[in-house]
């Protein structure tokens, strides 16, 4: 138990004591709700489809997490490329529990990642539509942090150089981004898009988040919470089977 | 006669069709400073990750003060102490809390850790910048660093993958005279790879060469000298491993990842 606190506690000092890495990540959500929030706002009020900030705002907290979970995966690949895994994967302390630990840091920071750009929306006009469902929501939070943390530290673990990690992210994670329901409503999209999207777990994890902040879904929240549950079991069995099979 | 602590026995390493480590047997005995001299390329690091469990050896077996290293890792684990070629602190935490992380990581009590690491850190003259950021430090601070981690957990065995690499004499100089001292004080089995001469035959009782994945010849530095009817240990040296160059990449390279990189050319040829 105390080499999982301390394998976490790495992680968060490592975190606040890097102003570059957490204003690289907030950069971009910051970015989206000033440029959608307000740009896109005003043709979707006019297409009657009420307010683009309460709908927007969990998908860019499902943007935050996802960026920060899988930058964070970046770090396992820098304690791969500078030494630091080598330390560690010689310890008498199983790959699993070294895991365990780094991977909830990574989510921790992803929450409050979450965290502050949910407190830069609501100084943007964003209100939750119940106050006391907004615990429930980063309730939620936790588990898509940890299936993202161990996502990024499974990717992190197969491949070698950065450029390789890069080409991951530019394929995989905007992708992922883009064609879920983040940015527009699922209900008036074309089928292909509805399709593709309907097959992306980030589509329920925006759902999920939505429901509890906004008062709106498209899937329901019981179907939200299954996917999610099954994507946390696969990445945290995707992560462990990749780990273990690192050799230095 | 002393016991072994250290043995192998008939150990191959295959990555792909180049053979890294072909075939190697040796064993070191409790309490002695064993060098493993040889040229770029010629396995020294690959056996050093295999005894260390961090590469699975193709065949073979190696065991670590009676715990096989496949089988029984752990206890292996637990066993030794490593100072890797490469830098391996983490650079955005302090020293204290390098030292710290790795007391946790191997179980150290809790209330020995801060007098441990005090020691330590005071043996290597770091105390005074423990909460200094890593990537503050230079390379020499960072290697006695590294060895004094090595030691927080009071391994039998130390390994020390070409430990003056990129050091000044002076650093040089200090870091063995630690060596020297755990294994005269301490009895610390003290494993090393290099391949400067000086460094095998000042420090060591017992040398190892290995050229091409293979031990080509094994003795104390007169005994090399006998058997290879040379004077100097250069001059035995360079008889058994000949005087060219060797192209690391071909011949296995002592990293990892140069390795799969290696591996990834034949490939696309």
């Amino acid at each position: 138990m105390e080499v999982i606190y301390a394998l976490w506690l790495r992680q968060i000092r490592r975190y606040y004591r890097s102003g570059s890495r957490i204003l690289g990540t907030l950069g971009q959500p910051i970015l989206l709700l000033l440029a959608l929030g307000y740009g896109i706002g005003a043709i979707y009020k006019r297409a009657g489809q009420g307010d683009y900030l309460q709908f927007l705002v969990p998908g860019i907290i499902t943007q935050t997490v996802l960026l920060s979970g899988i930058f964070w995966g970046i770090i396992v690949l820098m304690d791969k490329r500078f030494g630091f895994l080598s330390e560690l994967l010689v310890t008498p302390v199983s790959r699993t529990r070294i895991l365990l630990g780094s991977a909830l840091g990574g989510a921790t920071i992803s929450i409050m990642q979450g965290l502050i750009v949910f407190i830069i929306s609501l100084v943007l006009g964003f209100r939750p539509h119940d106050w006391l469902l907004v615990a429930p929501a980063f309730g939620v939070l936790v588990a898509v942090c940890l299936a993202l943390a161990c996502f990024g530290a499974g990717i992190a673990s197969m491949v070698d150089d950065f450029q390789g990690f890069q080409g991951i992210n530019n394929l995989l994670v905007m992708p992922m981004f883009f064609l879920s329901s983040a940015l527009y409503p699922l209900n008036s999209v074309p089928t292909f898009l509805r399709i593709i999207s309907t097959w992306n777990p980030v589509s329920y994890m925006v759902d999920a988040l939505r429901y509890l902040l906004s008062n709106q879904t498209h899937f329901g929240l019981q179907r939200d919470f299954l996917v999610i549950a099954v994507t946390l079991v696969v990445s945290m069995a995707f992560a462990i089977n990749r780990f273990n099979r690192i050799q230095m | 006669m002393a016991q072994s602590i250290i043995t192998a026995k008939d150990v191959v390493k295959r990555f792909g069709d180049i053979t890294a480590v072909d075939g190697i047997s040796f064993d070191v005995k409790k309490g002695e400073i064993f060098a493993f001299l040889g040229p770029n390329g010629a396995g020294k690091s690959t056996t050093i990750k295999m005894l260390t469990t961090m590469l699975r050896p193709t065949a073979g077996s190696l065991s670590l003060a009676g715990h096989d290293v496949t089988r029984e890792q752990s206890a292996a684990r637990q066993a030794f102490g490593i100072v890797f070629q490469d830098p391996s602190l983490d650079e955005e935490l302090s020293a204290y809390e390098n030292m710290d992380l790795h007391a946790i990581l191997y179980a150290v009590p809790k209330e020995e850790r801060p007098q441990r690491i005090k020691a330590l850190l005071e043996l290597v003259e770091l105390w005074n910048r423990k909460d200094s950021m890593i990537k503050t430090f230079s390379g020499g601070m960072r290697r006695r660093l590294e060895i004094a981690r090595g030691l927080l957990h009071e391994p039998k065995i130390l390994f020390l993958d070409e430990p003056t690499l990129g050091l000044d004499t002076q650093t040089r100089n200090l870091m063995w005279d630690y060596v020297r001292k755990l294994s005269d004080e301490k009895g610390m089995t003290i494993f090393f790879t290099t391949h400067y001469l000086d460094e095998a035959e000042d420090v060591a009782q017992r040398i190892a060469i290995i050229d091409r994945g293979k031990i080509v010849a094994s003795g104390t530095t007169a005994e090399l000298c006998k058997q290879t009817g040379t004077k100097t240990l250069e001059q035995a040296y360079l008889k058994l491993t000949g005087e060219t160059t060797r192209d690391e990449a071909d011949s296995g390279d002592n990293n990892g990842l140069n390795f799969k990189m290696a591996l990834r050319n034949t490939r696309l040829r």
